[in-house]
C-alpha cells in the first residue's frame, strides 16, 4: 500500500551502504577529527580526515544512527576521496540543495551514489540525519 | 469510559495523514486538546483579554478572576491545602528550575547530597547538576532493577541524615514504571530530605493528591494533560514556599519597590513576575474540567487496559523488544525497538501509514546508556486512543519489518 511511498526514500542503494558501510573505521595517524551529534535524536559521527595539498586524500567514519545518517555518511567519504577541498564543500552545498528539493546542476562533479538520497528532500523529518555528515565534513575542512 | 466518543471531542485526530486516518500514538510528547479546552482559550481572548491583578475596568476584572478561578481548579484537582501553594509556571521544567534555583542553592552545602534516579528526563537532571555545582553538594542516583523499576532496597540504604533533596518522576517518560513516590517521601522524610516529584507523566494519568503523597514538590505541565502548551504548575508546600526567594523579578510579584530595594508579594504570586501565562492557566482549568468529568481513576483503568493490550500484541512480534516494567507496573508508555530497524526508520515507516510514535532519546540520554541503546521508539497513550489504534500499529510494525527485512 502507502508503503510504496517508501521505496522512494530507502532506495536499495541507500540499504547497501547502511548494511555495508564504506569507509567505515580510523584512519592512521594524524587525521582530523571531527565529532558531530544530532542531539535532537541521538544520532552521533565521527568523521576522520587526511587533508594534503589542499586534497581530501582519505576519509573514514565512525558511529550510531539511523539508514539514512549512515547511509550518507559512507556516500559522503567515497563522493570526497581524492577531491579538492573546494570540490567537497562545492559537493556539500550541491547536497544541501538537493535535500530542499531543488534542481541541482553538479557540472564536472560526480556524485555518484549520494544521488540516490534525494529522496530524503520528501521527508522533512530526515534531512537532517542526510546532512550530518557533510557537516562534520565542513567543519572539519574549515579547521584546517 | 468510551474512548470513541471521547475521540469525538478531540478535532485534531479527524484527519487524514499521508492518506490514512491519523493513529497518534505520541501524548507522552503531547497530548491533543479537546473543543472545550479550545472554546476556553479562545472565548478568553476574544471576550475577557485583559492584564490580570491591575485593572479596574470590567475586562481586566473578568480576566483576573478566570485567572484565579485556573488556579482554584488546580488546587482542587491535586488536593493542595490552598491556592497559595499553586503557582503557575511556564512547564514542568520551570517548575522544578524554580526550585533548584532558590531552595536548592539556599540549603546545599558541601556534604550534602542530591538524589536522583537514572530513569529522570533532562529536566530533572540537569537542574540538579547544576546546583550542586553552584553548592559543592554532591549527585547521586538510584539504581535500578533489571525490569526498569526502582531498587527499593538501594533507595532503603542510599537516603541518610546527608541528603537534602530527592527528585524523581512519578512516571518514567521511556520505561512507563509508576515509582512508590509515597513509600519513598516517607522515607525522605524520616532524614529529614524534602522531596519533589516530577509529575509531568504523572497528572495526566493518575490521581494525584499531594497532601495524601506527602511530597514537598509537585511539577507538572498543562499540555500533556490535555491543556495549552506554555502553562505548567509548581506545587510546593507553604512553609517550604514561604522561605524560598523568587528567582524572576519584575512586575507583578513585587509589593512596594524603593530606589534599591524592594519586596515580594505574598504567596503565589512572588513567584510569578512578568504578566502571567493568562490564556494558558485558563486553558489549564478548561482541561482539568475535561479530565475531572471523565474522572482521573477512569483514567488510569482505561491507560492500563490499554497498555496491558499493547504490550500483548506487540509481543506477538518476533524481534521486538520492549524495554521496562510489566505491564502492571507502568502506565500508557511502550518503549521498543525491532531488530535490525534503527527507530527513527521505524517511526518514518509508520509516518506513511498516518502512525505518530516518537523515536530518538526521549530526552533521557542516562537511561538510554542503562538500557545500553542509542535510541528507541515509543508509543504512548491516552484518553482518546483504542484497541484499534493498537491494531493499527501492530499493522503497522509488522509490515515494517518486513519491508526492512526485504531490502536488505
Amino acid at each position: 500500500m502507502s508503503f510504496d511511498n517508501l521505496d522512494t526514500l530507502y532506495r536499495q542503494v541507500i540499504m547497501d551502504h547502511y548494511k555495508h558501510p564504506r569507509n567505515r573505521g580510523k584512519l592512521e595517524g594524524d587525521a582530523l577529527v571531527v565529532d558531530m551529534n544530532n542531539p535532537t535524536c541521538g544520532d552521533r559521527i565521527q568523521l576522520q580526515l587526511q587533508v594534503e595539498d589542499g586534497k581530501v586524500k582519505d576519509a573514514k567514519f565512525e558511529g550510531e544512527g539511523c539508514s539514512i545518517s549512515m547511509s550518507s555518511a559512507s556516500m559522503m567519504t567515497q563522493a570526497i576521496k581524492g577531491k579538492s577541498i573546494e570540490d567537497a564543500l562545492r559537493m556539500s552545498h550541491l547536497f544541501s540543495d538537493m535535500m530542499l528539493g531543488k534542481e541541482i546542476d553538479p557540472g564536472n562533479l560526480e556524485l555518484g551514489d549520494v544521488e540516490a538520497l534525494q529522496g530524503v528532500a520528501k521527508f522533512p523529518a530526515r534531512i537532517k540525519c542526510a546532512t550530518l555528515a557533510w557537516k562534520a565534513m565542513e567543519q572539519g575542512v574549515e579547521k584546517k | 469510559m468510551d474512548a470513541r466518543s471521547i475521540r469525538e471531542q478531540f478535532p485534531i485526530l479527524h484527519q487524514e495523514v499521508n492518506g490514512h486516518p491519523l493513529v497518534y500514538l505520541d501524548s507522552s510528547a503531547t497530548s491533543h486538546k479537546p473543543i472545550k479546552v479550545l472554546e476556553a482559550v479562545d472565548a478568553y481572548y476574544r471576550n475577557d483579554n485583559s492584564n490580570v491583578h491591575r485593572g479596574v475596568h470590567t475586562l481586566g476584572t473578568r480576566a483576573t478572576d478566570k485567572y484565579e478561578g485556573a488556579r482554584e481548579k488546580v488546587q482542587q484537582f491535586i488536593n493542595a491545602r490552598s491556592t497559595k501553594e499553586v503557582i503557575f509556571t511556564r512547564g514542568t521544567t520551570t517548575a522544578i528550575n524554580t526550585v533548584a534555583h532558590s531552595y536548592a542553592r539556599a540549603n546545599l552545602e558541601p556534604g550534602d547530597e542530591v538524589i536522583i534516579t537514572p530513569m529522570e528526563h533532562h529536566s530533572n537532571i540537569i537542574p540538579w547538576q547544576q546546583a550542586v555545582k553552584a553548592t559543592g553538594a554532591t549527585l547521586k542516583y538510584f539504581e535500578l532493577n533489571e525490569d526498569g523499576t526502582l531498587n527499593m532496597e538501594d533507595v532503603k540504604k542510599s537516603i541518610g541524615p546527608q541528603t537534602k533533596i530527592v527528585a524523581l518522576t512519578h512516571i518514567s517518560n521511556v520505561l512507563g514504571t509508576i515509582n512508590p513516590i509515597k513509600e519513598i517521601v516517607e522515607l525522605a522524610h524520616r532524614q529529614n530530605a524534602v522531596v519533589l516529584v516530577d509529575g509531568a507523566q504523572g497528572a495526566p494519568h493518575l490521581k494525584v493528591d499531594v497532601q495524601d503523597i506527602d511530597c514537598d514538590f509537585y511539577c507538572f505541565s498543562g499540555h500533556k494533560m490535555c491543556g495549552p502548551t506554555g502553562i505548567g504548575v509548581l506545587y510546593g508546600k507553604q512553609e517550604l514556599l514561604e522561605n524560598m526567594e523568587p528567582v524572576e523579578f519584575g512586575g507583578e510579584m513585587i509589593d512596594f519597590v524603593h530606589l534599591y530595594d524592594s519586596t515580594w508579594k505574598e504567596l503565589p504570586w512572588k513567584f510569578e513576575g512578568g504578566t502571567p501565562i493568562i490564556a494558558g492557566a485558563i486553558g489549564l482549568g478548561a482541561a482539568i474540567d475535561f479530565l475531572q468529568e471523565i474522572g482521573m481513576d477512569e483514567i488510569a483503568a482505561h491507560d492500563q487496559k490499554l497498555t496491558a493490550y499493547a504490550m500483548e500484541r506487540m509481543s506477538e512480534i518476533e524481534g521486538l523488544t520492549i524495554y521496562g516494567p510489566s505491564a502492571a507496573k507502568r502506565s500508557a508508555v511502550v518503549t521498543f525497538n525491532i531488530d535490525g530497524v534503527h527507530p527513527h526508520d521505524t517511526a518514518t515507516a509508520l509516518d506513511t501509514e498516518g502512525i505518530a510514535v516518537r523515536a530518538g532519546h526521549h530526552c533521557a540520554q542516562p537511561l538510554m546508556r542503562w538500557l545500553d541503546v542509542t535510541a528507541t521508539a515509543r508509543a504512548s497513550m491516552y484518553v482518546y486512543n483504542t484497541e484499534d489504534d493498537i491494531d493499527k500499529l501492530v499493522s503497522g510494525l509488522t509490515k515494517t519489518k518486513e519491508f526492512f527485512g526485504n531490502v536488505f
